[in-house]
């Protein structure tokens, strides 16, 4: 409830429509890319978004140090801040749970032994032949080395499956699995900008400055790492876009939240150069602050994933 | 801007800066409410052509490609260009007014997440002309259909929903912040009017789902483009697999649609009925139970689909479960009219003719629950007039009463209680006439979204072709009850329009000031 004796009500912006006409060119732009190949319009929506979000970004962040911004307006940014990570964990479960459907009840339904019910295995006569007739020499796995096409139709098959899979690979061979190291990182990572916010609860400027810049690094490296593992996959796994459900599965997930990492780093990125001037203290730190709660949650979007993708399989 | 809004007399530069830079509650809530009428009048028209084409067996008008745009167009535009913005315009309105906020939380965002719509409705209507033709898979877009067989503007449809979803998030982000921490000193959570109440729920539907509508989209992006097989049992993937994403959004966004018009109806009744609200309480509850059962009753839009029978039979049962907390609604309703001082102004008109013709929607609803049943409704005629009975008789019926409730607060002028009174008369008996026979037309065995028909069903579609067009003509006499009202209507200036009316939005002046509650009122 409101405990403020007046509001504050910014005055008319021009900022809004251009973004709206930026994102407009950017929809635009990006469907007639992928129809006809010229991507001239969606670059100019791209490069009028950039420009206008550092413009609003850099506004909000000047009437804060006018001190125009009171609390009542810093809790909506707060609200605002948290509301929106919860539609980006909803936008994480519409793909967790369509890697769930695959895994769990296609799979089976196309391999020919979808059971009968929970407690009883027999597969349904539906299965069966859904099997036998139309994917013939398809079995129910996971990750699915050889697609359903690629079973019934041999070499004429349009999805090919991957040579080999990005699989938890043995105990011996541990140490050398790179998505462990990601792992490793992400949660230090997460670690580093907890301390960094003590640091800065603290007033200790140089603990804050310090951690934050290490948990940037540490994105950096996640991400450089992160593609280095995709063009192994492409050029010595075969494992493509293109090769069945498990590449489908593999890269939208790890692709989606590596995009999410890269804003997360930008995030904190921002919030460093904004550190450095200065520009938080242990009462006003909402900026810094709404970064490491993104960034916390791509780390335990990265979690729940390099188990439901990577280990266990 | 120090002496108010610039009016047309300040020359077109200055009024047409103030729309499109505004940050005001009241014009963006007028901005949603003029676009979502406009998006109504076009996917009407499209309407128009689908009854017109149906008024007679055979092929007279278009050809069938060309119907399937329009079945599909008339679908999107009417549920994410004219419902969902005219909520959202009623929300920016009256929830500042309702809880005692001098504006939204989010002012410049809220600007934003309107002039997105404009843009993204401007691509999707464009692919009509469009090498192809536009989107012609209908609204639920189902996979293959949109991917493997899809005309090659479907990505511009993609890139339409994507924005659209962008919109109503933020949109929802900000109602929600303005709820939560705006609400004048003494307006607890329980004595927020239900309007509010609605919405907040709404809003919190909105973030939930709008972005599992992204991941439906952006799977299907993938799959036309980039050679990924989610929907594609060749790779492994599944057609079902997209009917379960589309109706894990698809089933809460009927209750998106919905809610905010449970809202407008219980503040009209209690104040034509000069009676508080019966049950507030239960109606807050009954309203989070629907938002949460919604959650978990999707899969009943595909009982035809090949799913087990243990899914079928939850997925049945959840659905049954919803006609409780709906019940206690219309309940209360009812209970809320009993042994009150009843006039029927247009709003109540409104407002009556919604609670039976939604109760009569829920009805229809029940049945197609019935898994057994439905493999007989499903995908016939029986289903669209469900879904209009509780859309059109819901959702538009309400807006109708709301905008006839509000008007006087809006503009400072009433509209005329004839015409008004006219004008309901036009649309009930048109829109009873246009959508009861397909009901029968469903039982008969008709398919949806077809563009002909056999002999047997000549009979009812044109009568049900003749009440739609009545009813398209009764919104073309809401727009001039609108326009008479603003322009001619006779000046109001008494804070309470209506005898009964209860809350903080009738303590301001009529018309509301362009800024209210500077200094945040007390509320009791």
């Amino acid at each position: 409830m409101s405990t403020e004796s007046s509001y504050y009500v910014p005055e008319q912006s021009k900022l809004p429509i251009i973004t709206a006409t930026g994102m407009g060119l950017m929809a635009y732009g990006a469907a007639s890319w992928v129809v006809s190949g010229g991507s001239m319009i969606f670059t100019a929506g791209l490069a009028i978004m950039a420009v206008v979000m550092f413009k609003w970004w850099s506004l909000v962040i000047d009437e804060n140090m006018r001190g125009l911004a009171n609390d009542q307006l810093k809790r909506s940014y707060v609200l605002g801040m948290l509301w929106f990570i919860f539609s980006e964990v909803m936008f994480f479960a519409a793909f967790f749970g369509a890697l769930f459907y695959l895994r769990v009840i296609v799979n089976s339904w196309l391999g020919g032994d979808a059971a009968i019910g929970l407690f009883d295995d027999t597969p349904t006569d539906a299965a069966v032949a859904n099997n036998a007739l139309l994917w013939p020499g398809y079995e129910t796995a996971w990750p699915p080395m050889v697609t359903p096409d690629e079973a019934a139709n041999g070499a004429n098959a349009t999805f090919i499956g991957p040579d080999e899979a990005m699989s938890f690979p043995g105990w011996a061979k541990l140490l050398g699995w790179l998505p462990l190291w990601n792992t490793v990182i992400l949660i230090t990572s997460s670690v580093t900008v907890h301390i960094a916010h003590t640091g800065l609860k603290n007033n200790n400027r140089k603990q804050f400055i310090g951690w934050l810049a290490l948990s940037v690094l540490l994105g950096m490296i996640f991400l450089v790492l992160q593609v280095e593992e995709y063009v192994h996959a492409y050029q010595h796994m075969g494992l493509t876009l293109e090769s069945g459900i498990y590449g489908t599965t593999f890269f939208l997930l790890t692709g989606f939240h590596g995009a999410h990492v890269t804003l997360g780093t930008v995030m904190l990125l921002i919030a460093l150069i904004r550190a450095i001037k200065g520009h938080f203290s242990n009462e006003d730190q909402f900026g810094f602050e709404a970064a490491s709660w993104y960034w916390h949650f791509v780390d335990v979007v990265w979690i729940i994933l390099f188990f439901v993708v990577y280990v266990f399989d | 801007m120090a002496h108010g809004p610039a009016t047309l007399a300040d020359g077109w530069r200055a009024y047409i800066s103030r729309w499109v830079f505004t940050t005001n509650h009241k014009d963006i809530g007028t901005l949603y409410l003029w676009f979502s009428f406009a998006m109504f009048l076009m996917g009407g028209a499209f309407a128009m052509v689908i009854r017109a084409e149906l008024f007679q067996p055979g092929m007279q008008l278009i050809r069938p490609e060309f119907f399937n745009q329009m079945t599909t167009m008339h679908g999107l535009v009417m549920v994410f260009g004219a419902i969902m913005p005219a909520f959202v315009g009623l929300a920016n309105w009256m929830i500042p007014l309702m809880i005692g906020a001098p504006d939204m939380a989010l002012p410049r965002m809220n600007n934003l997440s309107f002039w997105i719509l404009p843009f993204a409705f401007a691509i999707l209507t464009s692919t009509l002309f469009m090498e192809g033709g536009g989107p012609n898979f209908g609204w639920t877009f189902y996979a293959p259909l949109s991917t493997t067989y899809a005309p090659e503007s479907v990505n511009f449809f993609i890139f339409a929903i994507h924005i659209m979803g962008a919109s109503s998030i933020m949109g929802s982000i900000n109602i929600i912040a303005t709820v939560m921490n705006m609400r004048a000193p003494g307006m607890t959570y329980m004595k927020m009017p239900l309007f509010v109440w609605t919405w907040v729920i709404t809003a919190f539907l909105l973030v939930a789902v709008m972005p599992v509508l992204a991941g439906a989209v952006t799977m299907m992006l993938m799959d036309i483009n980039f050679g990924t097989s989610f929907f594609d049992a060749a790779g492994g993937g599944d057609p079902v697999l997209f009917q379960h994403v589309f109706w894990f959004f698809g089933h809460p966004e009927v209750y998106i649609i919905i809610l905010p018009a449970f809202g407008v109806v219980s503040q009209i009744i209690p104040t034509f009925s000069r009676k508080p609200l019966f049950g507030y309480s239960s109606m807050v509850y009954a309203t989070a139970a629907i938002a949460f059962l919604s959650f978990v009753v999707w899969a009943h839009h595909m009982f035809t689909v090949g799913m087990p029978i243990a899914g079928e039979l939850y997925f049945m049962y959840a659905t049954m479960l919803i006609a409780v907390p709906t019940g206690v609604k219309v309940f209360n309703w009812i209970t809320t009219m009993y042994k009150g001082s009843l006039t029927f102004e247009t709003p109540m008109l409104f407002s009556i003719a919604f609670v039976i013709l939604f109760t009569f929607g829920g009805f229809t609803g029940l049945m197609l629950s019935i898994a057994a049943a439905d493999m007989q409704y499903h995908d016939t005629y029986f289903v669209v007039a469900h879904f209009h009975y509780v859309m059109v008789a819901g959702a538009v019926f309400s807006g109708t009463a709301a905008i006839y409730y509000w008007l006087p607060k809006w503009c400072g002028k009433m509209y005329n209680e004839t015409m008004g009174q006219v004008q309901f008369w036009v649309a009930f008996i048109g829109f009873n006439i246009a959508f009861m026979p397909q009901h029968f037309l469903g039982l008969a065995g008709m398919p949806r979204r077809y563009a002909d028909y056999g002999l047997q069903f000549a009979d009812w579609n044109m009568v049900s072709s003749i009440g739609a067009f009545i009813y398209g003509g009764a919104q073309i006499m809401l727009l001039y009850n609108v326009i008479a009202t603003i322009r001619n209507g006779k000046p109001t200036t008494e804070e309470k329009t209506w005898e009964g009316a209860e809350g903080l939005e009738w303590t301001v002046p009529s018309p509301a000031p362009y800024h209210t509650f500077e200094k945040p009122p007390e509320f009791k």
